[in-house]
């Protein structure tokens, strides 16, 4: 049991932090939303650069094989800067299904391009009028003449609209499929909006588009076994974001309470403060320590990774929330101006915590398995 | 990073669990599943079969009978002690002036007491609270007055824990008025023998006797009896409440408590007092205070292996006292809920072939007794004082 970084891993997480930090100052974030696409090309390529876009890939796909705890440290870092770019949507999300499920000829015409910044890749899952954060589908995809012809509509395409490639999730008749989609051919419509956290989301259409056979990934009936997967990475992920999120919306609060004067004095004299600022800070504690576990069980067995990964994401939930609403109430006014980062912080807590599955679905999965504690 | 013990620590486990299934007597474990009052008798009867085997004192330094053991070990010892339901020596003995006079002691007070503290051939109690003072403790008032070789104590003690079988108190007393309030406190040992001592006993809401008011007249002290320096028991008394970070949350203790309510809710489920509503919302509520166990203990992980590391003061340490307290009275809580009405009777201890109804009459007094946990020691808010100053700056 040990929790100590390696030298290379903090060598990592300082080396990202730093550089976040010293490019991604909040003015930049903020003319990157407002520019067309809604984040920053140059911002993406410099995470290329560092080579932060192959890191969870093989070497021999061009990547650099890290693991969890690799992931946790970024995600850290890409949370306290509050980056909008496609990292999630593209790395973690589409680059999972890659990982888990595609061929080495599809990885080949891939990932080089996604580990280099310029290939932009979506996971089109979520459907309305659907059980929410359950692998259930009604998109279809029949097989048609050597290929497949998609049918369907998907919500909340994280960076859809500027995905060149889509992984759209489809029944098959033969379980759940993942299939490679060229965003720009015939037969797909993208519509996109702004999440509220600043990432860009869109809904996608598929009018009985037509792809090769070369487009599914593994087999007809391997979607749900490669989602299941990629969605405890991704919720690993999220915790870990979220974490860097409250670490920065907690320091950025406390040095507030320290220079904000009141009454003569300065507020974080005040005992009332003083205490919830501490309650903010134990919730950050858990969160870490919960971002931790869902980082290393990741590799571990099943059972196990499912209910680690379920306790972390419905505690960042919770402690997103606490955080982010405490850090708006002792800011006072100041929280809730647009031109201020603690609430941008606090949108994007919120929009995590209904990403993947919100606290309450997590704990009425946990109750399902019978807790968090497998029985002994 | 790695979540697994080495298989060293297993091994170390496996030991530990065997002595405990063997080592401790079945009435005692009996009496701690169903949270009946230990008596004086089976604190220590069971601590010296922990000290005969050297595990009575195990943070205390090698040369008075500690064992050098890593956090890990400490850790691993603590969750094995609680889940095989085996009950803690005497936290004062133990805990709180074992360490300090192994570290404050003359060697006479050490040739003295170490060894018949370590195997409660002497039963401590602490004369900390003063009535008034509370958590301001520095504000405290009981008198030790030079006179020859003797001090002379006038004033009262107040929360006393089992003062009723105390043969020894440690205690602070003002020596001096005339600097600050922190200085002028020292740090005495006194028979509970000597003349002039009264203690009266203070009922509490979970209907024990644990607290005792204690007070002091006219009642001498040999000057031999000074722990470090006159006027310096400030200092002394801070070294004693630094706690030990290996177990401060008592993870341990909670996950008991947390499979016992598991095992009473199959119970109630399977005999119909539970509606499937109920059932719902109490698998919700169970996974919801799981998720906050499992953090807390990861968390205490972290500073076990921080501490394995070499690793000084951090923040993961500083929320694991006040966050295990709410945790220890949330499970109090969870179960007096499960009992309903059937917990209001409590007298119903050992009820032969019902191996919950114990569980059950204990439910309520538990829950009630529980809550002092997050006063004593330096209440929560206090802790939270302490955070915001020396972690935050604020």
């Amino acid at each position: 049991m040990d929790f100590e970084l390696t030298d290379e891993q903090k060598m990592l997480s300082e080396t990202v932090t730093r550089y976040i930090a010293e490019t991604y100052e909040f003015s930049k974030r903020e003319h990157a939303l407002r520019g067309d696409e809604g984040w920053s090309r140059e911002a993406y390529a410099g995470l290329a650069e560092m080579g932060l876009l192959g890191l969870p890939f093989a070497e021999e796909d061009g990547g650099f094989g890290g693991g969890g705890v690799e992931m946790m440290l970024i995600m850290e870092a890409i949370g306290r800067g509050l980056m909008v770019e496609p990292y999630f949507a593209t790395v973690v999300l589409a680059g999972g299904v890659l990982r888990h499920g595609a061929s080495a000829a599809q990885r080949a015409g891939i990932v080089p391009g996604l580990v280099a910044g310029e290939h932009i890749l979506a996971l089109a899952h979520d459907e309305a009028g659907i059980a929410r954060h359950t692998l259930a589908v009604r998109t279809t995809a029949r097989e048609t003449g050597g290929g497949w012809t998609l049918d369907g509509a998907k919500i909340a395409v994280i960076h859809g609209q500027s995905a060149d490639t889509l992984i759209v999730s489809a029944t098959t008749g033969q379980g759940l499929g993942l299939f490679l989609v060229d965003a720009r051919a015939e037969g797909v419509s993208i519509e996109g909006a702004r999440g509220y956290d600043g990432v860009p989301v869109a809904s996608v259409r598929l009018s009985g588009m037509t792809v090769g056979a070369d487009a599914l990934i593994g087999t007809a009936g391997d979607g749900e076994a490669i989602l299941d997967k990629v969605f405890d990475e991704a919720r690993a992920a999220l915790a870990a974001e979220a974490v860097g999120a409250m670490a920065e919306t907690f320091d950025i609060t406390v040095d507030y309470l320290k220079t904000r004067q009141q009454f003569g004095v300065a507020i974080g004299s005040f005992q009332a403060l003083q205490h919830r600022a501490v309650d903010m800070l134990m919730q950050l504690e858990l969160s870490r320590s919960m971002a931790v576990l869902a980082a290393l069980s990741l590799g571990g067995e099943v059972d196990q990774r499912r209910r680690n990964i379920a306790a972390a994401k419905a505690q960042i939930g919770k402690s997103g929330r606490i955080v982010g609403q405490e850090a708006v109430q002792m800011h006072g006014a100041i929280g809730i101006t647009a031109e201020y980062k603690v609430g941008h912080a606090f949108k994007r807590l919120t929009a995590i915590d209904a990403l993947l599955g919100d606290r309450d679905h997590h704990l009425a999965r946990l109750a399902a398995m019978g807790g968090v504690y497998a029985a002994a | 990073m790695n979540l697994d013990f080495t298989p060293e620590e297993i091994a170390f486990r496996d030991e530990v669990r065997a002595f405990f299934r063997e080592a401790l007597p079945d009435d005692l474990r009996r009496k701690m599943i169903d949270r009946e009052h230990l008596e004086k008798d089976d604190t220590v009867r069971w601590q010296r079969i922990l000290n005969a085997r050297g595990w009575a004192v195990t943070h205390w330094p090698v040369q008075y009978g500690g064992q050098a053991w890593t956090p890990a070990q400490r850790y691993i010892f603590q969750e094995e002690m609680a889940l095989a339901h085996a009950p803690e020596g005497s936290p004062f003995n133990v805990n709180m002036i074992g360490p300090v006079l192994c570290r404050f002691g003359t060697d006479e007070q050490k040739a003295r007491f170490l060894a018949a503290t370590a195997n409660l051939d002497i039963w401590w109690c602490q004369g900390f609270s003063e009535p008034g003072a509370g958590s301001d403790l520095a504000s405290l008032k009981t008198s030790a007055v030079r006179d020859g070789d003797h001090y002379v104590l006038n004033g009262q003690k107040i929360w006393t824990t089992q003062a009723q079988h105390a043969d020894w108190m440690f205690g602070l007393f003002r020596t001096d008025n005339s600097g600050r309030k922190q200085q002028g406190i020292s740090f005495l040992l006194l028979d509970m023998g000597t003349p002039g001592i009264t203690v009266r006993p203070i009922e509490t809401i979970d209907g024990g006797h644990d607290a005792n008011e204690v007070f002091f007249d006219d009642v001498r002290v040999p000057v031999a009896n000074l722990v470090g320096e006159e006027g310096k028991g400030w200092d002394v008394a801070k070294h004693l409440l630094g706690s030990e970070r290996s177990g401060i949350a008592r993870i341990g203790l909670s996950k008991e408590r947390l499979s016992q309510l598991r095992s009473l809710e199959r119970r109630l489920a399977d005999d119909g007092t539970l509606t499937t509503a109920e059932q719902q919302r109490l698998a919700f509520k169970l996974a919801e205070v799981e998720v906050e166990l499992r953090a807390l203990e990861l968390t205490q992980l972290r500073v076990v292996s921080a501490d394995a590391h070499g690793g000084g003061a951090n923040a993961a340490a500083s929320i694991l006292k006040v966050k295990g307290t709410e945790m220890q009275q949330r499970m109090t809580e969870l179960v007096l809920e499960l009992a309903g009405p059937a917990g209001l009777a409590t007298a119903a201890h050992g009820a032969p072939g019902d191996p919950d109804q114990g569980w059950i009459a204990a439910a309520a007094p538990f829950y009630f007794t529980m809550r002092k946990v997050s006063i004593f020691g330096g209440s929560n808010e206090i802790q939270k004082n302490i955070i915001a100053k020396t972690m935050l700056g604020l």
